[in-house]
């Protein structure tokens, strides 16, 4: 079957409209940076998450500031739908373009603007990559914390799209708490600047809404980020566990212990069987799951907490324990857990990665349902764990070129991700909602909720141009959805005395 | 009838014949801000923690729940709020500590209080009660209007609950004091908190540097031995940061106005007459101005010439521009988040900015 040269929606009007953004573009961009053709606009119809794909009317890559607020004016004047795009390895699809609207890269915005060490922060454009920040903070003995598993692609951009996390969140934040101010345009290519290189700004603090909007409130085109020191030292211990409740048990023993670890990762069996096969980082293939628990500091510091990491471990049952004696071996460590995703898609054709979050007390009993549905759906999922901060992300493997698998695998996702909001957690702590986990944005919240949400949308962007259909659901959406708000484990009523 | 159906019965009668209302708890707050004015909406009846998990380093709380109750059984369990709210006053209610969004001393090592906030209920115009957030700390469902309710002065309805990361109390903390002039003192406080030092607090005041190094022993220690100075005994170390945080110290007591600017740490000394003192490593600093001198418009330029902003924070003109005024894209920002979520803009209508 031949496909059609357009897309319906760019027939009669559409096409004229696109015609007529084309030639204003060109009149101010380079022909390079305007792309209209399927062979240069298809390689940007997905995001990481490939299972969506659309290619977009336009692909526009502007090189400056000026550009991208150029480019916004006119798609602003013409109505044009705009869906920024960094790196484009998010996994929720919220790069996913529109057939009708402009896919709008900044991956053309890749300077670091400065670098101030005594201030101690980093001048950035949105395509900069997150590891080049701290590659370049190094030699000034500073790094950016946040560390997504991406980061050698992923862009700052993206980050603060997505309100990127990582591996040692738990005690150095989110990028929410990593960033210090934003510049860039509202939808109608005005500018705007959020935050500031002060800790705080008069008014409301927009700065924490802007980050993790998925691109739905404004377009970045510079960000401040606050550098720290690195630590002087940085040791991790492996840990192994007979069963995964031991395991999630050991997690709160360490926390209750008075100790935020700089990095806390649990991994069931198959997770690490498929990792060690491919990176060979020296797990145990033995146990039921592994954690891993760093420690960074002083070295005086990181002695003594490991010390007492490995005690309070030990105490909770851990079967074998094994300490980095170097920061290569550290590197290993962590290099098995990095390379999750990689390894369990070396040994499934597909897979889908789920990115909820729960209470941690709930582990157990979350970890039992996905067992259950691996059985009732018939697809194996394993699973690895921020374990510190409860973002679970269990991994279904399935044949995407079988739509039986496929369809089975959507219901599974649904369900654990049903599970997560019913247990008092999120359908998603750090990968973000974009088109994929929409229908759970019904489940999670309640229509006044929903309301509020597009009510903030608009007060930023009144013709709900950026990066349209992602994040938050319409209501006629949730009632095709057709399941319940499940208001986060709690009773209606919750003030009413309960036996 | 529970606190929470007579509270939304009040804000849907006030909605209704569009009274503007004073979010109220404790009251340790009011000088905050501009001066409040409506009818109060006493928030105090809705009090008591909700869950607190020390393992999971989360707890909830009701806005109601006066600030040392909630502190007091957080150090039963060797944990606390690591970003050292003010209290201003026993009285000092856990949504008033939101909704003023003042962090103390640990601020620039430990964070803001936003940054600790994760999740709110809170009622709308309508009297309805909307959730955002959550429990956990990781948590991108939607957009954030829970941090921003942090610092928000009320403005976009009363908070009920507020679901904070706590942490572990930390294991030591040393005072150290050094002599130096401003200018020498702001750039050693910036040249060590470029190194991997436990610095969580700074003070600066009348020649004198103090510096708090808190965390795990061995850090602590190694820390004093490197940087010399003049260790403050443990008792007048407490003392000196509970004065500060509560501004109890004696450069708080002088009757002028009091002007807190923003900035960023490594802005120079400003040429402001008089006393002055810094905080948060010379990124929080206070200045009273002389009574009678009307400094506003002199001091709003000092600081936003270093991208930095200043606040009337106590004293002068309480009916005036306590704030600096926002740009007009900002100001437009703010005028439609609060008329799409109090259209009547019933809520600590004025506290912030005038109009709004």
């Amino acid at each position: 079957m031949t496909e059609p040269a357009l897309h319906p929606a760019l027939n009669g009007l559409g096409f004229l409209r696109r015609a007529e953004l084309i030639s204003r573009l060109r009149a101010r961009l380079p022909a390079a940076a305007v792309l209209h053709e399927p062979e240069d606009t298809t390689p940007y119809e997905c995001d990481g998450l490939s299972a969506y794909r659309q290619r977009p009317m336009l692909v526009v890559l502007p090189a400056t500031e000026d550009e991208v607020g150029f480019v916004l004016r006119e798609c602003h004047a013409l109505g044009v739908a705009v869906v920024a795009r960094g790196a484009g390895t998010g996994l929720s699809g919220g790069a996913l373009p529109l057939a009708d609207g402009v896919l709008l890269s900044l991956a053309r915005l890749n300077r670091v603007l400065s670098i101030d060490p005594l201030a101690r922060v980093a001048r950035v454009q949105p395509g900069v990559r997150n590891l080049a920040v701290s590659e370049a903070a190094a030699v000034h003995g500073l790094y950016y914390a946040p560390d997504p598993s991406s980061q050698i692609a992923c862009t700052i951009g993206g980050n603060v799209a997505e309100n990127s996390g990582g591996v040692h969140c738990l005690k150095y934040g989110l990028t929410v708490h990593n960033v210090m101010r934003l510049a860039g345009f509202t939808a109608d290519g005005q500018p705007i600047e959020l935050g500031a290189e002060s800790l705080d700004v008069a008014g409301l603090d927009l700065l924490a809404l802007v980050v993790g909007s998925e691109g739905m409130l404004a377009v970045v085109t510079e960000v401040s980020l606050r550098l720290i020191p690195r630590p002087q030292v940085a040791r991790c211990i492996m840990a192994s566990f007979a069963t995964v409740e031991s395991a999630g048990d050991a997690v709160a023993a360490v926390i209750g212990a008075g100790i935020i670890a700089a990095g806390l990762e649990l991994m069931d069996q198959p997770a690490v069987k498929a990792v060690e096969q491919f990176v060979h980082a020296g797990y145990d293939l033995d146990a039921a799951a592994i954690l891993l628990c760093e420690s960074d500091g002083t070295t005086e510091e990181v002695e003594n907490e490991i010390e007492h990491m490995a005690s309070v471990l030990r105490a909770a049952g851990a079967t074998a324990i094994r300490v980095s004696d170097s920061e290569a071996e550290r590197q290993r460590f962590w290099a098995g857990r990095k390379a999750a995703f990689p390894a369990v898609g070396r040994i499934s054709p597909d897979y889908y990665c789920m990115d909820g979050t729960i209470p941690r007390k709930r582990l157990a009993e979350v970890l039992r349902f996905i067992g259950e549905a691996e059985r009732r759906y018939g697809l194996r999922c394993p699973n690895v764990f921020h374990a510190g901060d409860g973002n679970l992300h269990p991994l279904i493997l399935f044949d995407a070129n079988d739509p039986d698998q496929l369809a089975r695998t959507e219901a599974f996702a649904a369900d654990v991700l049903e599970k997560c909001v019913q247990v008092g957690g999120t359908i998603t702590g750090e990968h973000g909602v974009g088109i994929e986990k929409i229908n759970q944005m019904c489940v999670q919240f309640a229509p006044a909720e929903l309301a509020a949400f597009r009510a903030v949308r608009r007060a930023f962007d009144p013709d709900e141009r950026l990066n349209p259909g992602k994040n938050i659901p319409s209501l006629h959406r949730c009632a095709e959805y057709g399941r319940q708000h499940v208001g986060g484990g709690r009773l209606p009523f919750p003030d009413l005395p309960r036996f | 009838m529970s606190a929470l159906s007579d509270l939304a019965e009040q804000v849907r009668e006030a909605n209704r014949t569009q009274t503007p209302l004073v979010l109220r708890g404790g009251g340790s707050k009011d000088f905050v801000g501009r001066s409040p004015h409506g009818e109060v909406l006493d928030l105090r009846g809705h009090a008591g923690i909700v869950a607190y998990e020390p393992t999971e380093l989360v707890v909830t709380a009701r806005c109601g729940t006066t600030l040392s109750h909630l502190q007091a059984e957080l150090a039963a369990r060797g944990q606390w709020l690591a970003f050292e709210p003010p209290s201003f006053g026993e009285h000092a209610t856990v949504g008033g500590m939101v909704a003023a969004g003042l962090a103390g001393p640990a601020r620039a090592a430990a964070g803001a209080v936003r940054d600790f906030v994760l999740g709110v209920r809170m009622m709308d115009a309508q009297g309805e009660v909307l959730e955002f957030g959550g429990q956990v700390m990781k948590n991108v469902a939607g957009f954030d209007l829970s941090r921003l309710q942090a610092g928000a002065m009320g403005i976009l309805g009363p908070i009920l609950d507020v679901s904070l990361k706590v942490l572990p109390l930390p294991q030591a903390s040393v005072t150290m004091q050094f002599v130096l002039g401003q200018a020498e003192a702001l750039s050693q406080v910036n040249r060590w908190s470029a190194r991997p030092l436990p610095i969580s607090a700074s003070l600066w005041h009348d020649g004198c540097l103090s510096l708090r190094l808190s965390g795990a022993a061995g850090a602590v220690a190694a820390a004093v031995a490197s940087l010399g100075g003049d260790r403050l005994d443990t008792a007048a170390a407490a003392a000196l940061w509970l004065g500060v945080r509560e501004q109890r110290h004696r450069f708080f007591q002088a009757e002028a106005p009091l002007w807190r600017l923003s900035v960023p740490s490594t802005a120079p000394v400003f040429d402001l007459a008089g006393d002055t003192i810094f905080e948060w490593g010379g990124a929080q600093r206070w200045w009273h101005s002389a009574p009678g001198d009307d400094a506003t418009e002199r001091v709003r330029a000092l600081a936003q010439t270093v991208g930095g902003h200043a606040t009337l924070f106590r004293g002068g003109d309480r009916a005036g521009s306590v704030f600096q005024p926002l740009s007009p894209a900002t100001r437009t920002l703010h005028e439609r988040l609060k008329d799409t979520l109090d259209p009547a803009r019933i809520f600590n209508r004025g506290r912030m900015y005038a109009d709004f």
